[in-house]
């Protein structure tokens, strides 16, 4: 294992998080106070509580989970596209590193990056909304795992991605409908039986609730299913990863 | 003593279905400085891309001190510094940010004395809290040779490094060059500059249409396929060559003021002496002579327009 070249590959990601965190923090934390402001109040005011949780506070994991999926999305995938976009990627090609190592550095530290703005975004929240973790552990063992598995996620589009807009197409087009439709803003037990039958092929669903789970111990689907579906997007995320790295797709010709 | 790189046999079809390379095999010394000489398209870079590990060879293998470069790839990369031919760089880091992440990713650990010594040698070191993008082509050039020589590599591979470059960034360059062969650095470096080959290299390759024409000593290349002109002028000029010098292959010029004789230097008889006791039997006074010996570029043009 080449922990040195790991190593690099992370300080150098987050030396350029650094760079640009505070744009990148900016944008999420205005987002979600908006949604706040909006959600919160104008339709809280209707919808008191859902299950028992104040609207406000129902809301939050939902919104992390957003800012948690755009952001791990967005980083992972620039992280390795841009030294394809400028050319760079030669030098990884040309060190003796191997392809784990290089999604370690590039996944860790896009990861670690998606955490932190969504720590931010908790912290955000909690201005807002009196917010109580029932399961802490639970709580990050979730949030960890949808880091590291959207960043993974983020690294593949960052393979396949030939151009800019085919790199913002998922995370700017696919993930927002599928987290509003996956119960971030409302309980799909409300919703009627078709569109609840529906809510569940949208795997973003089991993420939301899994993670409010550990908030409010209340749940759209079995918190085991949602730990399920989340270790088996990883294994079909891991078992493509290494597809790629076997036949060098898109970045060994 | 083993070769340090030994290529055999190297087939490279791209996706498109071009073959780049057809049954490329050479050998190179550890020590040397190994020139590889053609024309755009002739294979160069794809050479170099495979043996560096950012293509994929079709087939044939490739060794790096006696690791196969697919399998053994961590052996052969460590040993391995690249500047590769187009100018890329990370815009927005800083020289030393960037020559320190390339000793990092090569498993080295951090050694500022070194980079800042690589630095100073390439006249980058008052540069290196500047973002790239704040600096010029040439400076470019110059990080991205000391991004290959962060981490110390046995083998160093220059792919056109003077293309598009002043006059002091390649004094630089060879002064640089010639450095890291007195501590016993392979170089190979590719260019279409013949003059840049006949300067530095020890060895020199021909390669054009994805194959190795030729790979020889410098000096046994110049030798063998060298061939001198001997330039006669003459007191007086002649209309015509006369009948009795007809055996010779002799060119007139400067309307009739001078002969010109080709021969061939590897050749047993050169036929200078017959010919000047038969310009001398003609009556024909000599002015002056001089010989030239053809270049490495003849030598090139020759091979390249003999072989397409
Ligand atoms: N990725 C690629 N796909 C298809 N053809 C390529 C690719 N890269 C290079 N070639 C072709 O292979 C040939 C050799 O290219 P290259 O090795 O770059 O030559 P050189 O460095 O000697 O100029 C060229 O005809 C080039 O067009
Ligand atoms: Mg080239």
């Amino acid at each position: 294992m080449n922990l040195e070249a790991v190593k690099s590959i992370y300080f150098f990601e987050m030396a350029r998080t650094r760079r640009t965190l505070l744009q990148s923090v900016v944008s999420p934390v205005i987002s979600t106070s908006l949604y706040f402001i909006v959600f919160g109040a104008a339709v809280g005011s209707r919808i008191q509580e859902i299950d028992g949780v104040s609207y406000g506070a129902f809301i939050t994991p939902g919104l992390i989970m957003l800012t948690l999926l755009t952001q791990c999305i967005g980083n992972g995938s620039f992280g390795i596209y841009f030294p394809k976009f400028t050319g760079t990627v030669y030098e990884l090609l040309s060190s003796p590193v191997s392809m784990t190592e290089i999604v370690l550095g590039y996944v860790g530290a896009a990861a670690t990056k998606g955490m932190m703005i969504g720590l931010i975004i908790l912290a955000t929240a909690w201005m807002f909304v009196d917010l109580s973790i029932a399961h802490p552990f639970v709580m990050l063992l979730f949030f960890v795992l949808t880091a590291v598995t959207f960043s993974l996620f983020g690294f593949i589009i960052g393979i396949w991605a030939k151009d800019f807009e085919q790199l913002n197409l998922i995370p700017m087009l696919v993930i927002p409908p599928l987290v509003f439709l996956g119960g971030s803003f409302y309980s799909v037990n409300m919703l009627p039986p078709f569109w609840q039958a529906v809510s569940h092929f949208n795997p973003v669903l089991y993420l939301i609730s899994g993670f409010r789970w550990s908030f409010f111990e209340i749940a759209d689907v079995n918190p085991v299913v949602s730990f399920a579906i989340i270790i088996a997007f990883l294994a079909v995320l891991m078992g493509l990863l290494t597809w790629i790295f076997k036949t060098g797709y898109r970045l060994r010709n | 003593m083993a070769p340090i790189v030994s290529v055999s046999n190297l087939v490279k079809t791209y996706a498109s279905g071009f073959q780049a390379l057809k049954d490329v095999s050479l050998d190179i010394e550890e020590g040397e400085i190994l020139a590889l000489l053609g024309p755009n398209g002739a294979g160069k870079t794809t050479l170099i891309s495979i043996i560096c590990g950012i293509v994929n060879p079709s087939s044939g293998t490739v060794l790096v001190g006696g690791h196969d470069v697919v399998k053994d790839f961590r052996a052969t990369r460590s040993m391995i510094g690249l500047v590769p031919q187009e100018l890329t760089t990370d815009q927005f880091e800083t020289v030393w940010n960037t020559v320190s992440f390339s000793r990092g990713l090569h498993g080295k650990k951090p050694n500022p004395a070194h980079i800042e010594k690589v630095l100073k040698d390439l006249s980058l070191f008052d540069k290196k809290d500047n973002m790239l993008r704040e600096l010029s082509g040439g400076m470019k050039r110059r990080v991205l040779i000391a991004k290959a020589l962060s981490h110390e590599p046995r083998v160093l591979f220059l792919d056109e490094p003077t293309a598009g470059v002043d006059v002091n960034l390649r004094k630089d360059m060879w002064k640089v060059v010639e450095k890291l062969r007195e501590t016993g650095v392979t170089i190979i470096l590719t260019t279409h500059y013949i003059e840049e080959a006949e300067e530095i290299a020890d060895r020199v390759g021909v390669i054009n249409g994805g194959k190795i024409l030729l790979i020889e000593q410098k000096k046994d290349l110049m030798k063998k396929l060298g061939r001198k002109q001997l330039r006669i002028d003459l007191q007086e000029p002649l209309p015509a060559i006369p009948e009795t010098l007809s055996s010779y292959d002799l060119k007139i010029e400067d309307d009739g003021h001078s002969l010109i004789y080709d021969y061939d230097t590897s050749g047993e008889r050169t036929g200078i002496t017959t010919l000047l006791t038969a310009l001398a039997e003609a009556g024909i006074r000599l002015k002056d002579i001089s010989t030239r010996q053809s270049s490495l570029e003849d030598i090139f043009v020759e091979l390249v327009g003999a072989r397409a």
